[in-house]
């Protein structure tokens, strides 16, 4: 047998082992929702009330549906200012220079540190903070979660941004450029657009993230099986829920659980097939 | 390719030969697997470190959580497993086959609260009922102060700290509330995991001591075990007697002086005795009581159930209070003792 067959039988072993988990994972998924889904409906996706008390049973997902989707659009919508301007320094203005490389790494060193220590940090720092400046009154809740998720996200949508617009052809600014461009406008009407749909991807990447963040959102959102109604509410989300109840849980309990991770898993496989549509629109 | 796929299924082959060799075989070696509640942890890492130094039997226990621990003894993964709440009726016609229960220390739920520079909080079952079900709102509340003459309140939002995850420390003070409070039975009612009217959750017994330390005028419940090892503030209850206990190592195992069924299972909340702590129970290790299943030998099962024999001895109980745990009483421990002599090998006692 030679080399080049053996590679190709190995090429495809592996990534038919990837075919069989991403399968196995969904089959798995469905056959356990089934009798959530079966008592329940699709009242399990538009109901609010979540009854484990023994005897009178009832799930509904609404609020963890809610309280994932406020705390990541949130997080997404803090992170935005924050990474767009990183990826302009990294990719446009600084770019190749030392700073950019001191900063470059440490925005990816972000990605490295574990959930739980930003889950520490947000709950004996950040909290405290927001407190003592009159900002909240118990720390706990939407806001404060979120924050901790966007400063999460922030590597994912920055890395990938700031590599495509340093990939933008020097040919089209210097084109600007000789236009009589500010560099302002040239970011604005030529890097930008240009780089825009593969910008977005990366936002799409760290909305991706922060819709299946667990343990920083258990320890800074309250863990309240409501709807949040203000920033400052308490609520509780997919991944949270799942995390906190899995371990007790057994019978109806632990298929609704179970129902609630293939929401979220349809949730994100939606999110990413709408940020291909439009994608594909931009470019 | 082909001499070393041969390869590699002789070798899972010869690997799994010989795990099954090393199961069937009896004598020396005797190791135990063991998993279930994370409230007697330290406990039990404690006495299965001791007597594994003095008898040369090695012991592992996981903390998965009470029902994690059923789940492995229903699966017949483990020797025995261990919950904080006993299996009602229902649950026991579920196991493949009659298990029992074997009590090993007790512990507690403590109210813990913060509030800088009050050390002395008395909670009758009344203002027990209407904080937590949100009633009474705010620490300077007329009919707090008028349980705890001489003490000043400030004026601070009550925030109700409670776990986020299922657990038997719950199912204890749910217990409790339930049995001291008609309101608490209708709108909440007993579990691991609740329903909950007001407050906000945290993960496990770290998560809410976490929160109720970080937060002036936080209030929650936490497993004794932790609520001593950290010495947070603890509030005083009333017991069925109306006295107002501190949870102590003594007045938790006060709660089971009265009178115990012979199989040990009982919820020891709200006990008659004077001197208890009224949010006090058991925590339990189930097994087989056949414990011929699943190729086990009788070397196995001989060293299961001497090591519980040797768990609720004198010797292992004086080693309880040393991590926070209150020792069985001694009719409790006798009571246990009954129960190991019930357990058979092929239908023959084990223990005499």
């Amino acid at each position: 047998m030679n080399s080049d067959k053996i590679t190709k039988i190995v090429l495809f072993s592996v990534s038919f082992i990837i075919l069989i988990v991403a399968g196995g994972m969904v089959f798995s998924l469905v056959g356990g929702a089934i009798p959530a889904f079966k008592t329940f409906g699709l009242g399990f996706i538009t109901s609010t009330h979540w009854d484990p008390t023994h005897g009178q049973e009832e799930y509904g997902a609404l609020p963890f549906i809610a309280g994932t989707l406020i705390t990541s659009f949130l997080a997404l919508l803090i992170s935005f200012p924050l990474s767009f301007a990183t990826s302009l320094f990294l990719g446009e203005y600084y770019r190749n220079t030392r700073v950019a490389k001191i900063l470059g790494t440490m925005v990816d060193l972000l990605a490295g540190i574990p959930s739980i220590v930003y889950g520490l940090w947000g709950f004996y720092v950040l909290r405290p903070f927001l407190i003592s400046i009159g900002f909240e009154n118990q720390g706990f809740g939407v806001l404060t979660s979120s924050l901790v998720l966007a400063i999460m996200i922030i590597p994912y949508a920055t890395s990938l941004s700031s590599e495509i617009i340093s990939m933008v052809p020097n040919d089209l600014k210097e084109a600007a450029y000789s236009l009589g461009s500010t560099r302002y406008e040239v970011i604005l009407h030529v890097t930008v657009p240009a780089a825009r749909s593969g910008i977005f991807a990366g936002y799409i990447l760290a909305f991706g993230r922060a819709l299946g963040e667990t343990m920083a959102v258990t320890m800074l959102i309250g863990n309240r099986n409501i709807i949040p109604n203000s920033l400052f509410s308490t609520g509780n989300t997919m991944a949270s829920v799942i995390a906190n109840q899995f371990g007790e849980a057994s019978g109806l309990k632990l298929s609704a659980l179970i129902s609630i991770g293939l929401l979220l898993f349809v949730i994100t496989g939606i999110v990413n097939w709408i940020g291909k549509l439009i994608i594909k629109k931009m470019s | 390719m082909k001499s070393i796929i041969t390869v590699l299924v002789l070798a899972v082959l010869f690997s799994s030969c010989q795990n099954s060799a090393k199961k069937k075989s009896t004598g020396e070696n005797v190791s135990l697997t063991a998993a279930g509640a994370t409230f007697p942890l330290p406990f039990y890492n404690l006495v299965f470190k001791n007597y594994s130094e003095s008898k040369g039997i090695q012991v592992t226990y996981g903390g998965i959580g009470s029902g994690g621990g059923i789940r492995s003894l229903t699966d017949k993964v483990v020797d025995f497993g261990a919950t904080d709440a006993y299996l009602d009726d229902a649950k026991m016609a579920e196991m493949p086959a009659p298990i029992v229960h074997i009590p090993t220390c007790l512990g507690a739920v403590v109210i813990a609260y913060n509030l800088t520079g009050i050390d002395e909080l008395k909670l009758s079952n009344e203002l027990l009922e209407k904080i937590f079900l949100g009633e009474i709102t705010n620490w300077n509340d007329a009919k707090i102060a008028a349980n705890n003459p001489g003490v000043k309140f400030p004026d601070q939002k009550i925030m109700f700290v409670h776990r986020s995850d299922g657990s038997g420390t719950t199912q204890i003070f749910s217990d409790y509330m339930t049995k001291i409070s008609k309101n608490w039975a209708d709108k909440v009612g007993t579990g691991k995991s609740l329903n909950w009217p007001i407050g906000m959750g945290a993960k496990g017994n770290p998560g809410v001591i976490g929160m109720i330390s970080q937060a002036e005028g936080a209030i929650g419940y936490v497993g004794s075990e932790f609520a001593f090892a950290q010495k947070t503030q603890m509030a005083k209850v009333q017991n069925s007697n109306g006295e107002y206990v501190l949870p102590t190592m003594a007045s938790i195992s006060a709660a089971a002086k009265g009178d115990i069924p012979d199989d040990t299972r009982i919820m020891l909340t709200n006990s008659s005795d004077p001197e208890s702590y009224p949010i006090s129970g058991f925590t339990w290790i189930i097994l087989y009581k056949e414990q011929a299943y699943s190729d086990r030998s009788f070397a196995q099962a001989e060293a299961t159930v001497k090591l519980l024999d040797w768990l609720v001895s004198p010797e292992a109980q004086a080693e309880a209070p040393n991590v926070n745990y209150a020792p069985l009483t001694d009719d409790a421990a006798a009571k246990a003792k009954a129960i190991l002599r019930t357990v058979t090998y092929e239908g023959k006692t084990i223990l005499n």
